[in-house]
């Protein structure tokens, strides 16, 4: 796996913890959803704990481990499944602030899709990550100048823009 | 190119049309060079063509049958002569000298290659025009009532709201990747010609008690394998809300739109399936979720677009012109052209026009580059340089006076663009069917062509009166065979072409969906079977009675039962 964040690659910091194994007593884990009311429940402080999140899961549930978590993944079965998009911004909505990471085969050119729905991190496949180099990464971060719609995470909306303009 | 464009010198600039500003037109050229990249991207190798499939999807660009397609978008149906002068050019260098007017308010070239696609998308943004969104799993190029702004039964012109859905929905962060496509139509009349009720969403402007302006929002009409008229979300949504509470559908759409299978993933379906109490208490959940602040509503940035829509400097003229009603007993043929292709305008002394692009036995939605330019010559003659393209294919000239009705029709007429067949039997919306399409399953241009050979006879035609036929070449319904008065569906048998016929359909506010006439009959037996429902019409009616009316009065078993005993055992109707 690559994970992409600023446009690099960087290393991941973070580990996946399997179903059968251990807590471990520090360091950053990710479980699983089935796993995250235990974890929450019986992890060390000192751990940073984070989760994966299929694209279906329900905001709700999600709220009360929210104050524990430091980060989320939500995961895209396809590249074409845009649920992952919506649920992240649901979980914006809900208040979490630590790092969003989508994680599936997702395209350089979905990036700007990402960061404006509030994701921090894409995690591709290696194969993936051959095909679309630190290049194309860099290239769709900063292509997109402005977008139409407001409320989104986005360098800034053509919207505001205007204003701007109009007001001088 | 700019150079040698003579619309730049031509001061009859339209007044009535949404101009790009420095934002706007940086974004179209963002897409271009974002587009070239991943053209080259694909050629290298580094997106596989499924990966690259929805990112060209989302350009408007197609694998057909013979060649790849480019569908350009024309917003709203507006179009000006500047731009249509753009859209015959490219049609010269990148296709084969002509374009194909759908029932989207898009253009198709049918022959670009790749590699050029790229300069048409910028050819398009040196002229303000592009093919965002006119394919794909987003929301498509929104669509609305071709008489916009010059109907008389208008309550608001809906360029203005469509333009403003046009913008928030370009290149959304989360909704360019929806479960299926979305359509958006918006008309602000009482009489429905953008088919809003066969939409994923159409918009209905109304006013309120208290007279403000706002929308009816319905949800989860649509056409293809599994026709829904839509229903009713809410009666009422006021103009502040209005980009919320599509957010708050799209969102619901997106996360609970099926994926399973793409024939059940339009929000017909879910619709469908859960009923709309329960998809209308979602949308309403969401809606008082969010934080609708954030991207709050604009008045001044409507009001700023809605300025472009203001009315072109009309002169003060009497109702009628003198001039016209002379000349249309001098030249009978024109005489019929301003009795069926000219409409009603709000303002007096003027009339909407209607340019078929329907003449008898051609290609339904066809323009050559020829008579592109002719449009466009035409539009600054005689309308204020603007144009409209229609949901039934042909085009429209929307403010053109009486007094020039007659030297417009003579300029037209000397291009084969004066059918006056506007609304008739003949003016026929067909889909390209076999002859292009990958996914058909039988012809319908040359069903529509021999059909309207069958009724050339133009007063026979007008005896006729208004009639929709519309035809299409597989389940998809892209001639929107379901909502036509008669539609004709093409399926395969056994190897053999058969057409299945219904009786009916009605895209207005009070749609329908048509009935099912009874078995496929050949392609020869179309005309037959088409004349034989038409005569039996006539010979039914009641003074003033339109097809749907007397098919509505009198039951679908009564034409089924004249078929019956016309095709004596009825086995092959
Ligand atoms: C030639 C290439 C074309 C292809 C591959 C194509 C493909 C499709 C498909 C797959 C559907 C069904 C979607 C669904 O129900 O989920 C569809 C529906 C439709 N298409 Fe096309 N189409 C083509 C051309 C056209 C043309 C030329 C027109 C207009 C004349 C058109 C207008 C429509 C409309 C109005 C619908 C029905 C929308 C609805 O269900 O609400 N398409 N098309
Ligand atoms: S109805 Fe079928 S044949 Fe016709 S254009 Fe649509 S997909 Fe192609």
């Amino acid at each position: 796996m690559a994970l992409i964040s600023e446009g690099r690659f960087i290393e991941d910091a973070w580990r996946r913890l399997a179903d059968e194994e251990a807590l471990p007593k520090s360091g950053k884990i990710i479980v699983s959803l089935s796993r995250l009311e235990h974890a929450v429940a019986h992890l060390d402080a000192g751990v940073a704990l984070g989760v994966l999140a299929p694209n279906t899961t329900e905001p709700e549930p999600l709220a009360a481990a929210l104050p524990r978590l430091s980060l989320i993944s939500i995961v895209f079965p396809a590249f074409a499944d845009g649920r992952g998009f919506s649920l992240a911004r649901l979980i914006r909505r809900a208040g979490f602030t630590g790092e969003l990471r989508a994680s599936g085969r997702l395209l350089a050119d979905q990036y700007r899709h990402a960061l404006g729905c509030g994701f921090d991190t894409i995690e591709i496949p290696d194969d993936l990550a051959e095909r679309q180099d630190e290049s194309q990464w860099q290239a769709e971060r900063t292509a997109h100048a402005r977008t139409y719609q407001r409320g989104y995470v986005a360098p800034g909306s053509i919207l505001e823009a205007r204003r701007k303009a109009a007001a001088k | 190119m700019t150079a040698h464009d003579p619309s730049l010198a031509r001061p009859n600039t339209p007044v009535t049309t949404y101009r790009y500003d420095e934002f706007d037109a940086a974004f179209v050229r963002e897409r271009v060079a974002e587009f070239r990249e991943q053209v080259r991207r694909r050629l290298e190798g580094s997106l596989t063509e499924e990966e690259f499939r929805p990112f060209r999807l989302m350009n408007g660009l197609y694998l057909q049958l013979h060649a790849y397609m480019l569908r350009v978008a024309i917003p709203y149906g507006t179009l000006t002569a500047r731009q249509m002068r753009r859209l015959a050019d490219i049609a010269d260098k990148y296709d084969r000298g002509y374009g194909h007017f759908t029932t989207r308010q898009n253009l198709q070239y049918n022959w670009p290659k790749l590699i050029d696609t790229p300069d048409i998308l910028e050819a398009l943004a040196e002229v303000e025009m592009h093919a965002i969104q006119t394919s794909g799993n987003c929301i498509r190029n929104v669509t609305a009532d071709h008489f916009s702004g010059v109907a008389p039964d208008e309550i608001e012109d809906p360029r203005a709201t469509a333009e403003f859905l046009r913008q928030w929905s370009s290149a959304h962060p989360e909704f360019s990747f929806l479960p299926r496509k979305f359509k958006i139509a918006v008309t602000g009349a009482e009489h429905d010609r953008a088919a809003i009720m066969v939409h994923d969403v159409g918009l209905r402007i109304v006013k309120n008690a208290a007279g403000e302006v706002g929308y009816q929002v319905v949800i989860g009409g649509g056409l293809g394998r599994t026709p829904f008229v839509g229903k009713v979300l809410r009666d009422y949504v006021p103009r502040a809300d209005l980009l919320a509470y599509l957010e708050a559908v799209m969102r619901v759409y997106n996360r609970f739109g099926r994926r399973d299978n793409k024939y059940k993933a339009r929000i017909k379906i879910l619709v469908h399936e859960k009923g709309i109490e329960e998809v209308r208490a979602a949308v309403e959940a969401e809606f008082a979720a969010m934080d609708r602040s954030a991207f709050s509503y604009d008045p001044a940035e409507f009001e700023r677009i809605a300025g472009f829509f203001t009315p072109p400097p009309y002169e003060a003229l009497p109702a009628e012109s003198a001039k016209l009603r002379a000349e249309r007993v001098t030249h009978p043929a024109f005489g019929n052209f301003a009795e069926v292709n000219a409409a009603p305008h709000r303002v007096p002394g003027y009339a909407i026009v209607t340019v078929s692009l329907k003449p008898i036995g051609g290609i339904p939605g066809d323009a050559t580059s020829q008579q592109m330019r002719v449009l466009a010559e035409a539009s600054e003659r005689f309308g204020f340089g603007e144009l409209r393209i229609s949901h039934e294919q042909n085009v429209i000239l929307p403010h053109v006076k009486q007094d020039d009705l007659f030297d417009l029709w003579k300029l037209l007429d000397g291009a084969g663009l004066a059918t006056a067949n506007a609304g008739l039997v003949s003016d026929i919306i067909s889909c390209p069917g076999l002859d292009y399409c990958a996914l058909a399953t039988a012809r319908s241009i040359p069903i529509a062509q021999a059909i309207s050979k069958r009724f050339s006879d133009l007063s026979r035609q007008r005896r006729i009166g208004k009639l929709g036929i519309k035809i299409s070449g597989c389940i998809n319904a892209c001639g929107h065979h379901h909502v036509g008065a008669i539609g004709i569906l093409g399926l395969e048998k056994k190897g053999q072409e058969s057409y299945q016929i219904t009786l009916g359909g009605d895209p207005t506010f009070s749609a329908s969906i048509g009935e099912i006439l009874g078995p496929g009959v050949t392609a020869e037996q179309v005309p037959d079977v088409i004349e034989h429902i038409v005569d039996f019409y006539l010979a039914e009616r009641q003074e003033g009675e339109t097809f749907i009316e007397t098919w509505r009065r009198i039951g679908h078993a009564r034409f089924k039962d004249v078929l019956r005993r016309e095709g004596e055992d009825g086995a092959d109707i």
